[in-house]
């Protein structure tokens, strides 16, 4: 594959998945200014019991990352079941400065309302023109494609928007390197490993960082509990697959955030959309998964010539 | 309540309304429904023979086109939609927004659901489903407690339906993907959760061991009894402890609950299991008939309602693992 030209889509940070002490997360941040991500999502997005840092903690820092040349764009929470939640979802959405990434119908409601522009996170289900166009008209302007679908998949749905004409400043952006978010639940899968009831959880996925791999009996690495949250084992790697990206029409490349590593992530996802090889750019993992993008089992890695 | 009945087939139609089910619903023949498995399902011939036969004893008739089609399927999920309009079923039980979107605007007439697979579990979510699409009611996941359900039925725009009884999603329906993370179908793509074809069942030296795409998920001692290998309910090693990561194999069962359900506003129950074989279908709908109406005789006197122990020994035989349990609705399980 033809590596040399330079593409133009922007790298994002997305949300940070996992449940980190305070001082880590800003920490972690205040390294991310100095990366060469053009956007960064802040918010919890997995357990409102997660409060190391508050709403107004995530909205100081929005503002120091913009005043450090970032965009930020404010995550909300993907399952909303209490009544505190809508409230402090409610409060995201009407924050008045930041873009609102919804990972829930709720989030949608309380933004079109507003009359607000969004983006929507991965766990939003868009799987066609039909759907594009009713959150476009409610005021989606940036999607994340749904972790599952793939290459092909994304191109005719771009191809047909395109031809359809009536979603002009639509961008998209797709998952391309972390563990995926596979699937939520109302049970905390870390709380049952630990044998305490979620009610009473000590907040004890602070001690797994990176959360908790799930093997199957013969050692294989399936999936990582992450509290209620299920993500793959495997870390997903599209890095080879910038070019097809390009020329299907994505604007953003998403890289989520983990706790080793990251800066080299990015680096590596920056030099290949500068058309570099970067072969002195190691990895922390290097167990990958692409399968979904080639509409495969999401757990396969396919070999390319890149 | 209104009792809510499976139908994957004609024969399974038959056995709930036989055995007193107030509705049924039942999907069509491909992947535009959620229970997409060899052999199941409703062509058109049939769908008029089982609409008929249901309609003639006053029993209503929904149809799920809930799952969520991708560019290259849209027509096939348009016909399915014009189908359900054009046989003038009661309600279509929908999920993606495309189809519901569709639907409103060709057929107004159509009285719209929102599937458990839409994933609407508070109701702000809820409020934009009725405003844009007009949705008449909304299937619940199994994911909330009850006193969450509650708070949601004081406040939701449209009736309500939740679950009763069957296998138990502990994922939030409409955006889990672990069975495409392994097979490349899950339920929103395809309809398929842990596909018949990538299941393989082999008897070995260790026991006998259920495999998903050659992934192991459960491997069974003598005499233990084997689940379905979805993969929410495998047997997986965390840090060396081998358990049922997730869930054990069960199943939801919720007649303990009927007069709160009752009391709180829900305005139907829902049986899960359209794959499951008219005999299930005919016990577990006549027990649940009866407990609705010995419930609706006590009506005045609610606290004195008792689920009698047959009931749920007929339920319990009936389920996964031979076990039940309330799930969600109780904080503990959570």
């Amino acid at each position: 594959m033809d590596n040399s030209k330079q593409l133009t889509m922007g790298l994002t940070l997305g949300p940070l998945l996992y449940f980190w002490p305070k001082q880590d997360v800003y920490n972690f941040y205040a390294q991310m200014a100095e990366t060469e991500v053009e956007t960064i999502y802040l918010g919890e997005t997995v357990c409102s019991k997660r409060r190391q840092l508050k709403t107004a903690d995530w909205i100081s820092l929005a503002q120091e990352l913009k005043s450090c040349g970032k965009q930020v764009v404010l995550s909300g929470l993907a399952l909303l079941e209490a009544e505190s939640e809508m409230k402090s979802l409610r409060r995201i959405c009407s924050n008045g400065e930041f873009m609102v990434e919804a990972n829930d119908i709720a989030a949608v409601q309380m933004l079109s309302e507003q009359e607000l522009p969004f983006v929507t996170g991965p766990s939003v289900n868009i799987y066609n023109l039909q759907v594009l166009k009713q959150l476009y008209k409610s005021g989606m302007r940036r999607w994340v494609m749904p972790v599952e679908l793939g290459a092909d998949t994304l191109q005719e749905l771009l191809q047909q928007a395109e031809e359809d004409g009536g979603l002009p400043e639509l961008e998209t952006e797709v998952f391309a390197y972390g563990c995926l978010p596979l699937a939520y639940a109302a049970r905390c899968f870390t709380a049952r490993y630990r044998n305490v009831p979620k009610d009473n959880c000590e907040f004890c996925c602070i001690e797994y960082p990176d959360g908790l791999v799930m093997r199957s009996q013969e050692g294989k690495e399936l999936f990582t509990m992450n509290g209620i949250q299920t993500l793959s084992a495997e870390h997903y790697n599209l890095e080879h697959q910038l070019n097809r990206m390009q020329e299907i029409g994505v604007n953003k490349v998403r890289l989520s955030p983990q706790r080793e590593g990251m800066s080299e992530v990015i680096e590596r996802f920056a030099s290949r959309l500068k058309g570099e090889e970067p072969s002195t750019i190691s990895l922390v993992n290097q167990d990958h998964c692409n399968g979904y993008w080639f509409a495969e089992p999401g757990i396969r890695w396919m070999e390319t010539n890149a | 309540m209104e009792l809510v009945c499976p139908a994957g087939s004609f024969p399974a139609l038959k056995a709930a309304v036989d055995n007193g089910a107030d509705t049924v619903y039942f999907g069509f023949r491909d992947a535009t429904n959620a229970r997409h498995f060899a052999g199941l399902n409703f062509d058109r011939r049939k769908a008029e023979k089982g609409i008929d036969y249901a309609r003639s004893r006053g029993v209503k008739v929904l149809c799920a086109i809930n799952t969520f089609p991708q560019p290259q399927g849209w027509k096939v999920w348009q016909q399915a939609v014009d189908m359900a309009a054009d046989l003038q079923v009661n309600a279509l039980i929908g999920a993606d927004m495309g189809v519901l979107g569709y639907a409103a605007e060709q057929h107004p007439d159509l009285n719209l659901h929102l599937s458990v697979q839409g994933s609407a579990t508070n109701y702000e979510a809820l409020n934009y489903y009725k405003q844009q699409f007009n949705i008449k009611r909304a299937v619940l996941p199994r994911v909330l407690s009850l006193a969450q359900v509650e708070h949601l039925a004081k406040h939701s725009p449209v009736e309500l339906e939740v679950f009763a009884f069957g296998s138990l999603c502990i994922m939030v329906e409409g955006r889990c993907y672990l069975s495409s993370y392994l097979t490349d179908e899950s339920p929103n793509t395809c309809g398929a959760c842990s596909p018949a074809k990538a299941v393989r069942w082999e008897e070995t030296s260790r026991g006998l061991e259920s495999r998903l795409n050659d992934v192991l998920i459960d491997r069974y001692a003598d005499g233990e009894k084997a689940g379905y290998p979805t993969l929410c309910k495998g047997r997986f090693d965390v840090e060396g402890n081998v358990y049922h990561a997730m869930e054990e194999p069960t199943s939801l069962n919720t007649l303990d609950l009927i007069p709160q359900l009752e009391s709180i506003g829900i305005s139907a129950v829902k049986i899960e299991g359209r794959q499951r074989s008219p005999a299930y279908v005919a016990e577990v709908v006549k027990i649940w008939r009866q407990a609705l109406d010995l419930a609706k005789a006590q009506q005045q006197s609610p606290e004195n309602f008792q689920v009698k122990p047959e009931w749920n020994q007929g339920l319990t035989d009936l389920s996964e693992g031979s076990t039940t349990t309330i799930g969600a609705y109780h904080r503990s399980w959570q």
